[in-house]
């Protein structure tokens, strides 16, 4: 089946991808939102009319706040984002920028992180990710332990295991490269969507498996044992494509409609996921099963 | 089959009759309505920490609860409605701190609410002991602290003993367990020095004369008269048991959560309609039954949601509307299957008996996958936002798990295509656009 047969092809694009996502997290990082690194982040949208970037600025450095980032958004409005505030000085900030009673705005949002709070969720992020992976990889395992020839159940594990990093690092990569151009930014929920993305794109490396499952026994059953392993794989593929294609198909349906229409501060949440379930259907039907035939001939 | 079409009809009528109690428990002030978030009602949300460290390791969770209930106390004169004043510990990855949650629904003055929280005064008492070998003094807690004050009043003095006549002074009525712990201070300690810490400043450091049984006891020092008024004010509100700080706020106006929360509703809607379309044209007849068991699906997890209930957020209503992209995907495993029976030749009643049979494990796994993740998130998400996503995305995985198989498979079956294999039957079981 193509996809079997022309596994190399496959295996060299992913491979080149994944480099590319690692080259841009390495040149550009990530742009942490202050959910990790603490701080403050204020948008305020003005009623009458806007002072200038250069005006908000001065106005917060002349209160203290000497190093606020002041984003314009939508005609009349700015996001500002400061090292944590105290109660005291977000006060002092508000004064600043309504200049006295001059220029008066409406608040839409305030959120002030402290660095304890930051950190914590930081660690808490890292250990949620590992813990999926661990845990689905050897529920995978566990899952087709009775599948032991030609390819023990372990290596099925291994197979989904090495799916998933793809599938964790291509919106990575994404973000850095978005985070740098166009300013989206790394926050909990971006943590959120990768795991979704984990669960989800799982799905369907369990369909195609249990196609190989159901075909190895069949073998078995009609005295087909000579199947290579890489027919039987390349028949399940190919039995199985379409509804692995569906099944995400469904999901980017209602995420586009989100994407298109939602609201906005879910926008980069449901990005992350439609990049996530699509390099996650990818990596289930294109590197999933070949890579399965792939360790067979180890 | 009269059994299954049976089924059927009553599996219908009590969707519809779900989809009526969501719909019905929106309107007036139903107690089934909706619980939003501060990120689509708009409100407050505040995490304080609270410095247990100079309590015994016995007294913090009932130095915790005393804290939550002077916050609440505080909270309520707001006069918000419903908020949530909750104890919460840091977890490991915190490093195990104590923390106060407060949540004001529909409060967007962040200034006003963190002061009138904030400014509640930490009273405590501690003995004057020598400091061995130094002619210095320190001063050691006794563990009794504002948090057993019952009451305090201004009042003035009489010049009696010495003073001086009409000073400000303020006058302690400890509760029951307070004038226990207050006279067994004053008896053990007579003679000695007991110092009145305010915020951390000694304001006063009278002689104990004697034992005191009533749990009374006066404040003398150098306030003025509005001074002392509001330290009395604050004491009454509640002397808090421990120190605490702002850790992160977060408020969100009213206006931008409606916003959010009407372009989630159409989101939600219009993404509805686009994949049933897509189910319909695909699927032909399957799909038409997989779209009515969709709209079961989304009725019944709002009535959960409504029921438990779920507080909903941005992030969740995201999810619920992800979940029901989700959601359809078992019919889909479901239908492939079955089209596939089909052509290898069973007929269609076996062909739609062994679709559900052989999909139903690779519909198990992926579910049980799923809830594996979403209750990792739960457990380790950390904020209220994201506990309520994993929380709306484990429910929805159960309800479609429900709705996708066993409604199909009852609303198909019911149909009774039977043994039938007309070419109308092929042709509303196949699928694709071309066949």
């Amino acid at each position: 089946m193509w996809i079997v047969k022309n596994r190399k092809i496959f295996y060299i694009f992913s491979g080149l991808v994944v480099l590319a996502a690692f080259a841009s997290f390495a040149v550009w990082g990530l742009k942490f939102g202050i959910d990790f690194t603490g701080g403050s982040l204020l948008e305020v949208s003005y009623t009458q009319s806007a002072p200038s970037v250069a005006d908000v600025t001065t106005a917060l450095s002349s209160v203290g706040i000497p190093d606020a980032s002041v984003r314009p958004t939508g005609q009349t409005g700015y996001i500002l984002r400061t090292s944590f505030l105290t109660p005291d000085q977000y006060d002092a900030a508000k004064a600043a920028l309504s200049m006295n009673g001059a220029a008066p705005f409406e608040e839409k949002e305030y959120t002030s992180i402290g660095p304890t709070i930051g950190t914590e969720l930081k660690t808490r992020a890292v250990w949620a990710i590992a813990l999926v992976l661990i845990v689905i990889a050897l529920f995978i395992a566990f899952v087709f332990r009775r599948v032991s020839k030609p390819v023990s159940s372990w290596k099925y594990g291994l197979v989904v295991l090495l799916a998933l990093a793809h599938d964790v690092v291509v919106p990575v990569g994404a973000f850095a490269i978005l985070g740098h151009f166009f300013g989206a930014e790394v926050d909990t929920l971006f943590v959120t969507a990768l795991l979704v993305i984990l669960g989800f794109s799982v799905h369907d490396s369990i369909v195609v498996f249990d196609r190989v499952r159901e075909n190895l026994k069949r073998n078995q059953e009609h005295n087909n044992a000579k199947e290579p392993f890489e027919d039987t794989v390349g028949k399940s593929v190919s039995q199985t494509i379409a509804r692995s294609i569906n099944t995400s198909l469904t999901v980017v349906i209602v995420l586009l409609v989100l994407f298109f229409i939602g609201p906005a501060s879910a926008h980069y949440f449901v990005l992350t996921l439609l990049i996530g379930i699509i390099a996650g259907t990818y990596s289930s039907i294109f590197l999933g099963s070949p890579l399965l035939v792939t360790l067979e001939k180890r | 089959m009269l059994r299954v079409r049976l089924a059927a009809i009553a599996l219908l009528l009590a969707g519809v009759g779900i989809g009526w109690f969501v719909v019905q428990s929106q309107e007036g002030q139903s107690r089934f309505a909706f619980r939003y978030g501060l990120d689509l009602a708009g409100g407050t949300h505040l995490v304080y920490q609270a410095d247990t460290s100079k309590l015994a390791a016995a007294d913090v969770d009932a130095s915790m609860q005393s804290l939550r209930d002077v916050i609440e106390r505080r909270v309520n004169i707001f006069g918000v409605s419903e908020p949530v004043v909750q104890t919460e510990r840091g977890g490991i990855t915190g490093g195990g701190e104590q923390r106060l949650i407060v949540e004001l629904p529909g409060i967007t003055n962040l200034s006003d609410a963190v002061k009138a929280i904030g400014s509640t005064p930490v009273l405590d008492f501690r003995l004057q002991e020598a400091v061995a070998g130094t002619s210095t003094v320190a001063y050691v807690p006794t563990g009794l602290t504002g948090a057993y004050l019952s009451h305090a009043a201004l009042d003035f003095s009489s010049g009696r003993a010495g003073t001086l006549a009409n000073q400000p002074i303020i006058d302690l009525q400890f509760n029951t367990e307070g004038a226990i712990r207050f006279k067994d201070i004053t008896t053990q300690n007579t003679g000695k020095q007991l110092g009145i810490f305010l915020d951390g400043q000694l304001i006063s450091s009278p002689v104990i004369q004697e034992a005191i049984p009533n749990g009374q006891a006066t404040i003398s020092g150098s306030f003025t008269p509005q001074e002392a008024a509001d330290l009395v004010r604050n004491l009454n509100f509640g002397a808090l048991p421990v120190p605490i700080s702002l850790e992160s706020s977060q408020s969100v106006g009213a206006s931008l959560g409606a916003q959010a929360l009407q372009e989630s509703t159409v989101a939600g809607l219009w993404g509805f309609v686009f994949l049933s379309i897509f189910l319909i044209l695909w699927y032909r007849l399957p799909g038409v039954i997989a779209v009515a068991a969709l709209m079961i699906y989304v009725a019944l997890s709002l009535a959960i949601f409504k029921l438990i209930p779920v507080t909903l957020t941005v992030a969740g209503l995201a999810g619920f509307i992800l979940s029901i992209g989700m959601a359809v995907d078992a019919n889909i495993l479901i239908f492939e299957r079955t089209k596939e029976e089909l052509r290898a030749g069973k007929p269609l009643q076996e062909a739609i008996h062994e679709g559900f049979h052989r999909a139903w494990t690779s519909i198990r796994d992926s579910n049980l996958s799923s809830i594996l993740t979403g209750v990792i998130l739960y457990w380790l998400g950390g904020t209220a936002i994201i506990k309520g996503f994993a929380l709306v995305f484990v429910i929805g995985v159960l309800v479609s798990m429900f709705t996708a198989v066993t409604l199909t498979r009852t609303f198909l079956i019911s149909l009774g295509f039977g043994g039938s294999d007309s070419k109308l039957a092929h042709f509303l079981f196949g699928s694709g656009v071309s066949k």
